[in-house]
Parts: C-alpha cells; structure tokens; sequence
C-alpha cells in the first residue's frame, strides 16, 4: 500500500476525477461528507451506486457500476465493506484509473496487492478527505495530530 | 518510504506549525480574533455541517489555539486534542462529553483538591454519582465498577500524594468493563509519562503547569488516544445523531477523532470554557523548552528529596525518585523521571511545617505547581481546605504536609533556602 505522506501527497496533487463506490445522498453519511468535501477543493466526483443509477448527488450523475462510467477515473474511491472490494479493485485496473482508495476502516489486503500488481497506487483504511485535510491545511485547525512537520508553507 | 517517527524534543518545538501560509511567518502568529469570515452562504453551511474543516468563532477553534492543541496531542502520542481555559475546564469536558444523569464514575482517591469537589460535589448534583477508591490498587476500581460505570478517572501521579496510578492495570479494568480511563498527566508532563502508550484513553492537562512551565499563564488539554471503541453499546451519544449537534453521528463520522470533534462542538462550544489565542501562545513559548526544564525539575528535585532525607529535623519525604519510595519500582517502569513535585513533614508537626513556610526567602509561598521558581505550600489549610479529615487523608494529604514544587534555580541555592527556614521552624 502507499499510505506514506509522500505518496499520498503526490496522488492528491497528480489525480483530479474521484469515482466515489457507494456514495450515499444522504447528507449526515462519512461518503456524502468525504464527497462533498472534495468536490468543494475542485476534485471531480462520479457517484457510483446501484441504489441511486440515474439521479444526481452533489450535481452528478450517479451509475450503478464503474463499468457504465464514460468517462476517465483517476482514483476509485472505495466506500463498502471490505469483503466487497475485491471485484470493484478488478473494475478499477479495467477502466484504467491510477489509484484505488480504500476508506478508513476498508482494509482488502488482496485488493491492494491486485491493484499494485496492475500498477495502480493503492491506499488501505484511510479516508481521503482527513487525508487531504492533514496534507494540505484544514485537519490542523481542529486539533488533530497530523504528523506534519514542515519549515514550509502548505501549498 | 515510511514517515519518520520525530522525537519529543523536536515535536515540542515543531509539532503543529507549519510557517504562516498568507504571510511565511516563521514563529506563531496570534490570531488574536473572535470571528472569520465565510467565502459565501454554501461554506457557511458546509462548515456548520462539518463538510468542510475551517475556522468560524474562536470559541470553537482559532489557529494560534489549534496548533497548542496539535502539539501537546502529538507529544502524548494521542490522536487529537482540545484546549480549553484551564485545567479543570478540561477535566470538565472530558467528563461531560460522554457523562449523563444515571452514571457512575470510578475515581481514585489521591487526587487534586478541585476535582475531588468537582467529582463529589458538583457533578453529583446532575446525578453522576463517584466512588472513590485507593489509587494503588487496580481490584480496588475492578470491586467499585457497576452497571452504569461510564468513565474511570485519576492522576498518573497524584498532586500532593505523589501516589502513582499503575495505567496499564486500571487501563485493563476499565476496558473490561467497556469504560474509558481518563488520565490526568499534569504532573508528570507529556515529558516524562505517556498515559494513552500506557492503555489509557484520554489524557487530561492542566496546561498552566509544566507545560506553560513560567506560571504566567492559565490552560488546559484533553487530548483522545483514538483507539477506544465507542460503539460498544454503552455511549449512544457517540453513535446517535448528537441532538447537541444538528444530528451529526460523531463517531461514524470522525472515526478516531469523534471524541475530539464531540468534545470541540458539544462541550466546549455550549460551555464555553474556550482558551484565548494569547493565552495559547504564552503556553506554547514554554512548551518549546518543556524537555529541558523536566530534566533540571527532576534533577533539583531529586537533590532536595535527598537532602530532606538525611536531614534529621525532617519527620518524612514523599518523592516516588526515592528508591525507598513504595511506588519507586512502578515509577521506573511507566515515568522517565519523578517530576519536580515531592511532599515532606516537619518534625514536630502542622505549626512548624507552618512556620517552615513562612520562613523561606525565595521559595514563594502560593498554590500552583510546575513554575520555574521554587513553590511551598499546605495542602492541608488550601487546595483541600474544602475536603474533611477523612477526606484528605483518602487525597494522600497528611496534616503536616508541605508541598514543594522544586523550580530550576541553582539546587545549593534551593538547598540554603530550605535550611534556612528548617532552623527557623524549630
């Protein structure tokens, strides 16, 4: 996995388009709150999943698979449970996105080999938006240990 | 490439500020506002929603405040943390952010005076009921736990008892029971014991202590380990939609921070016992040298422990440094050093440790502790002047008690003073 600083820097910094697997519409959800968060730093975000195929969250069209999405996915974005993600990581080294992203507390060990093995960048157990909030200013604010030590403005 | 683990000497100096992003400053801007403006209505909305992290009022977060609360969660080893205006305001929301009317808590008897009564008194009239029980052994909080146990609480070294809390056993007993053990580490400091490594779950501080370390300035912390299972059936205010907070599920949602982020917008939101900016600074310029100044505090006050031991007009010394001590053993194991706080009697009783007091030219006669100048009291006749006998003794705190604070003057210095007022006290 690359969960190192470094690596997580350069894959928040290099891919913009976030499929978001098992986004919710609900507001009070951790994957409406992470979405939302990213589309609000500029990100692109596709909704998918299978429950909301066809309506809009957050302004996007939702699919029900990775497979219908037409357009290119920099980062899938992993919001289910751990014993499911196997098949949506083959989806993701299909449709030729550069990272799968497991969210905090989704830790497919063999997902993460399967994507490294494709190439792909592969983070395990985090949640992008705490992670790009710890990297790039936000996280600090609320008393969170970031593990940040830096003698340079955050950019 | 795996991230490098800093140390405590460098953590103390860097953790949690990174140069100013608008102006490149190298040292700590004081964001000395109450309020900050939003880019428009939908920002608004997502930070009082918590979609978006950023800085709305000053009493929930402010930028110069956030990076003290950064740095003391990073040399604790915890999670995260929040600030707050002192340290009994910490003790406070770390309490009331998982307490209700019905609980019950387990606390150990040596504690400081203030939350013995905060304990006993007044979260006793909102129906939280606390059994105390002697901190030096764990069965005693295994017998004294019910069903409705929600919290233990104690001191990793009790102020004045110098009675120490062995945390990895409580920390097991609490856990048996699903309930967190909340540490007080005021006296040890960040520097010299790590309560959360040790098992416990949240750590509290009175900031105005070691960590500000110049007795200038009031704070306090609480900081979360992030490894305490809320969902374990017993806090529904961690997993519910929190009515404090428009629904928000603050565990679901902040994962290892949730306590944190509940403690920030329920506790500390509502009542207010938020930290000033100035304040954050002032204790941050001491927090930079806080592991320096343990080392000198522990050193002079080793020096004075052994000195009051061999002196014969001394009836008894209580330091945990002394390997007579009969907590020495545990102190090695769980504190890299006895902190700068020791209690003694003078011989011949109450008047003459009075007159002791009364006698010092530069060791200064007040009740705080973890200053750079050399404090004295009684504990007996000031900070447990409210308890009863029976209740002082339990605290660890005999009648003859005098309470020293060793500081960072020249020990022969210390030493003289404390000879001085012994001749005058016969």
């Amino acid at each position: 996995m690359n969960n190192d600083l470094h690596a997580l820097r350069h894959i928040l910094k290099s891919y913009r388009t976030i499929a978001v697997v098992g986004l919710s519409a609900e507001w009070h959800r951790p994957s409406f709150f992470a979405a939302k968060y990213m589309q609000s730093h500029g990100y692109k975000i596709v909704p998918v999943n299978p429950r909301y195929a066809g309506q809009l969250i957050l302004g996007e069209v939702c699919y029900a698979s990775l497979r219908d999405v037409a357009q290119p996915i920099d980062v899938v974005d992993v919001f289910r449970r751990t014993e499911d993600v196997l098949p949506i990581a083959e989806q993701a080294v299909q449709i030729g996105a550069r990272c799968l992203w497991q969210q905090l507390g989704v830790n497919n060990l063999e997902a993460d080999v399967l994507a490294r093995e494709a190439s792909l960048n592969s983070v395990t157990n985090r949640c992008v938006k705490i992670e790009h909030a710890r990297l790039f200013g936000g996280l600090n604010w609320v008393g969170v240990n970031t593990g940040i030590l830096s003698a340079r403005r955050l950019t | 490439m795996s991230d490098r683990k800093f140390h405590p000497e460098t953590l103390a100096i860097h953790a949690g500020q990174i140069p100013d992003a608008a102006t490149g400053a190298r040292a700590l801007p004081i964001y000395q506002t109450s309020s900050f403006v939003f880019d428009s209505a939908e920002h608004a909305a997502s930070l009082f929603n918590l979609q978006t992290f950023g800085n709305v009022y000053s009493r929930l977060s402010n930028p110069t405040v956030a990076v003290l609360e950064e740095r003391v969660a990073a040399l604790e080893g915890g999670r995260a943390g929040v600030a707050s205006a002192s340290g009994m305001a910490a003790e406070t929301m770390a309490l009331m952010t998982i307490l209700q009317a019905g609980d019950h808590v387990v606390a150990a008897g040596a504690l400081y005076g203030g939350s013995v009564t905060m304990l006993a008194v007044s979260l006793r009239k909102f129906g939280i009921e606390t059994t105390f029980v002697d901190a030096t052994h764990s069965e005693a909080f295994a017998a004294a736990m019910r069903p409705n146990t929600r919290a233990v609480f104690a001191e990793s070294l009790g102020n004045p008892s110098m009675v120490l809390l062995d945390i990895a056993a409580v920390a097991e007993v609490a856990h048996a029971h699903g309930v967190p053990l909340i540490v007080d580490n005021t006296v040890p400091s960040p520097m010299l014991c790590n309560p959360l490594a040790l098992g416990a779950d949240i750590v509290v501080h009175s900031a105005t202590k070691y960590l500000a370390g110049h007795g200038t300035t009031l704070g306090g912390m609480v900081i979360e380990g992030g490894k305490f299972p809320w969902d374990n059936g017993k806090y529904p205010g961690m997993t519910e939609p929190s009515a404090g907070y428009h629904g928000v599920k603050f565990y679901e949602t902040f994962g290892d921070f949730g306590f944190t982020m509940r403690c920030r917008m329920e506790s500390l939101r509502v009542f207010g016992a938020a930290l000033s900016p100035m304040s954050a600074w002032q204790i941050l310029q001491g927090v930079e040298t806080l592991p320096l100044r343990m080392q000198k505090h522990c050193d002079n006050a080793m020096g004075v422990a052994k000195y009051l031991q061999d002196d014969p007009r001394v009836a008894w010394v209580n330091y945990p440094g002394l390997p007579d001590h009969p907590q020495h053993t545990l102190m090695k194991r769980q504190m890299r050093g006895a902190s700068g706080l020791l209690a003694f009697g003078v011989k011949g009783g109450l008047h003459r440790g009075v007159k002791f007091i009364e006698s010092a030219q530069f060791m200064s006669h007040l009740v705080n502790i973890g200053d750079t100048r050399t404090l004295i009291s009684h504990p007996a006749s000031t900070t447990h002047r409210q308890l009863d006998d029976v209740q002082q003794l339990a605290a660890g705190v005999p009648p003859d008690m005098v309470r020293i604070s060793v500081g960072l003057e020249n020990l022969d210095d210390i030493l003289w003073d404390i000879d001085q007022a012994l001749a005058a006290a016969q």
